[in-house]
């Protein structure tokens, strides 16, 4: 009888045992330093509430999250455009099982070079002295170089859509392809249009994919600061690079404060995604 | 920012007041003399680990020396930051650190640094009194100005976390290479003299500048135009007040909204990019720098301005855990340092020996008329690599060695105020 009901906690610990090693251990770590106070040297171990004081009285930590947050949300909405019309498309009027995993994996092709090589190749096309301003100026459109092109918000949140919708698109389309074309057949005999159906049987069949698709994007858009520093030339500044000028001065107890911020706001993100969409039981479906 | 102000004295520490009332414990730090006998047989098992940023260690010099002395040099390439956290944190991956001066101000007091015995540096007498006495070539003061290398190269013995106000026979660091940095510039797509740090914050180059994103760095070259166009002298443009950062930051806040800023880099290549490309015509820049977009093929100008240079320099520092042997092998790399093919080899990447001396003995004549002369060249000018620099005829930006050194405004540096000045720059960079 105890041999039966401990054994799924006996199944858990090994993953138990590493969560905390790599995860609970690391954050455990994090929140004693932002305690902790230093002279841009040594840290002196303390319990005082500064850091967080100053994080919250200083009005850049506002600035900072409402571009992060702005960021966030602008590569969200084109991500999430992208990845459910490519999905729709790959799912509902590709017919062959063959061509649909060819057409799929084509989408993954640029994920075969680094994520940098990615980012940095966008500097050359959007410049000044680019390809695209090139182009434009070539066949007369305009006259002078477009320079929002490039280092400029426009250029942080096209990279960001570039470098992360297939993350919206691999959940996105695994949930779309669940859906059974029986449903989809019945609504269209009982005289549903494709719009009806779109809206009243696949958004809401896809909104765990979505949902999935939202947390990576959070994730990845929140915690970066290396494609804000080059693609807005250093006009922008993050969360996340912020903190990396703290640390660069050797500032680790604010870094630290300024990390667990964020990581709770990150939290407070995924649960409201979570609240609109129950992932658990949608997956267990 | 008033509220934010009362923040500055959290743990009530000072950085300064630390390092001014920094007790004289005489700790033993310092590997004493090791039996002269046995160290010519275990010598070749020796391995010394420098870490430095890269525009100082080459592994090309690392190599040499080790032919040249016998026993191993290997190298890894860590920015100053990073550095400054390893001697402090994990001292024991560290041998040979090449820090810069003003890094010293910070990390000097951990004591995870040798104090050196100047008297076992055979070349020390040879190096320019810049470093050795704070004097320029001309006999008058240097420039004090953020932190003049001289203030913080002498300690007065092993174990001590303050430095001493003038010369002794133990040194934080022997001072390797230098330059003067000074805004760079393309003549091309400007069209006209530039010879004031002042046409940084010029509206004519409106989309057209750039800073550099390293905030202690960043803010002296704008405060050189700040100063430069007469909006106000500075106390001391390396250790401003917080009403001086705050006036600073207002004004770069007001000329970033009005769209002056193209770019702020934080990377050698990315200001060599933003040069070669055309997005940026005048910026702060590096001299590394300045000859890998002349390598492309682009003019780019390093001219002297009135004002005069930021200065900056490296030394390269022994960590503390060394001891017996391999503490006397790092004090024979030393030595080698200074005996003139490193210094010549720096040469060519546009920086000076702190011996030019031996430096310059081991330059061609073409190469040290070039170089240190500031004439005109004889033939064509190559990096260390062989990577054409200039033809015959060139001259070097600024002209000769003396009139370049001599002539340093203010040193890189860290402020007093410098937690207040990071979070600004911040404020400035997201605004």
């Amino acid at each position: 009888m105890t041999n039966r009901s401990l054994k799924p906690y006996l199944e858990a610990l090994p993953y138990a045992l590493l969560l905390v090693l790599i995860v609970g251990v690391p954050i455990a770590t994090l929140i004693t330093i932002s305690f902790w106070e230093t002279d841009g040297l040594l840290l002196y171990p303390a319990f005082s509430f500064e850091n967080y004081r100053e994080l919250f009285t200083s009005s850049l930590t506002l600035t900072l999250y409402l571009d992060t947050i702005k960021f966030t949300l602008l590569t969200l909405f084109f991500s999430m455009i992208i990845g459910f019309t490519c999905s729709y498309f790959l799912v509902f009027f590709v017919k062959s099982l063959k061509v649909q995993i060819a057409l799929f994996l084509l989408c993954t092709v640029p994920f075969w070079t680094s994520a940098t090589i990615r980012m940095i190749s966008w500097v050359p096309f959007l410049g000044k002295e680019g390809v695209f301003n090139s182009a434009v100026q070539g066949i007369g459109l305009t006259d002078t170089p477009l320079e929002f092109l490039l280092f400029s918000d426009f250029a942080v949140v096209l990279t960001y859509v570039h470098l992360f919708t297939l993350f919206m698109i691999v959940p996105i389309f695994n949930s779309m392809s669940k859906i059974s074309p029986s449903v989809i057949e019945a609504a269209r005999d009982a005289g549903a249009n494709d719009f009806d159906i779109l809206i009243n049987i696949i958004i809401p069949l896809t909104k765990t994919g979505i949902a999935l698709g939202s947390i990576f994007i959070v994730a990845l858009v929140m915690g970066d600061f290396f494609v804000v520093r080059i693609m807005s030339g250093g006009q922008s500044a993050s969360v996340v690079s912020a903190m990396k000028n703290e640390i660069d001065q050797l500032y680790y107890p604010q870094a630290a404060a300024a990390a667990v911020l964020l990581i709770a706001m990150v939290l407070i993100f995924v649960s409201l995604i979570l609240r609109v969409v129950d992932i658990r039981t949608e997956l267990a479906r | 920012m008033a509220k934010l102000d009362k923040g500055n004295n959290r743990a009530g520490v000072s950085r300064r007041s630390v390092l001014k009332g920094g007790t004289a414990t005489l700790v033993a730090g310092s590997g004493m003399l090791a039996a002269p006998m046995v160290w010519a047989n275990n010598l070749k098992d020796i391995t010394l680990q420098q870490v430095g940023p890269s525009y100082s260690v080459y592994p090309d010099i690392a190599a040499q020396a080790s032919a040249d002395l016998g026993f191993k040099i290997e190298t890894q390439g860590a920015w100053t930051d990073a550095l400054m956290a390893r001697v402090v944190n994990q001292p024991e991956t560290v041998d040979v650190a090449d820090l810069e001066f003003w890094a010293l101000s910070k990390v000097w007091r951990s004591k995870m640094l040798h104090a050196i015995e100047t008297s076992k540096i055979k070349n020390w007498d040879k190096m320019i009194p810049l470093f050795r006495e704070g004097k320029n070539f001309d006999g008058s003061d240097a420039s004090r100005q953020g932190i003049l290398p001289y203030e913080v190269l002498y300690v007065d013995g092993p174990g001590e976390t303050s430095f001493a106000g003038g010369a002794t026979d133990h040194a934080t660091l022997v001072p390797t290479i230098y330059n003067a940095d000074t805004l760079g510039i393309r003549p091309d797509l400007i069209g006209r003299e530039i010879n004031s740090w002042a046409e940084l914050l010029n509206p004519e180059f409106a989309g057209k500048a750039a800073l550099l994103n390293i905030p202690q760095i960043g803010i002296m070259d704008a405060a050189m135009a700040i100063e430069a166009r007469g909006d106000f002298i500075y106390g001391d443009k390396g250790n401003m007040t917080k009403e001086e950062i705050d006036r600073t930051i207002d004004i770069l806040i007001a000329a970033k909204k009005a769209g002056q800023f193209r770019a702020f880099w934080s990377s050698f290549d990315e200001s060599v990019n933003l040069m070669a490309s055309g997005e940026v015509i005048i910026q702060s820049m590096w001299s590394p720098a300045v000859t890998a977009v002349r390598t492309r093929g682009i003019d780019v100008s390093y001219a002297p301005l009135k004002e005069g240079y930021r200065g900056w320099g490296i030394g390269m520092g022994l960590m503390s855990h060394l001891e017996g042997l391999k503490l006397e092998a790092a004090y024979e790399y030393l030595n080698w340092i200074l005996e003139g093919w490193q210094g010549s080899f720096m040469a060519k990447t546009g920086y000076y020996s702190s011996v030019p001396d031996t430096a310059k003995a081991a330059l061609s004549a073409a190469e040290r008329d070039f170089w240190y002369e500031g004439k005109p060249a004889s033939e064509d000018i190559k990096d260390p690599f062989g990577g054409l620099q200039g033809s015959v005829g060139l001259v070097r930006d600024g002209g000769s060695f003396e009139d370049r050194i001599g002539n340093i405004a203010c040193w890189n540096t860290v402020m007093d105020e410098e937690r207040h000045m990071v979070k600004r720059w911040n404020e400035f960079i997201s605004s």
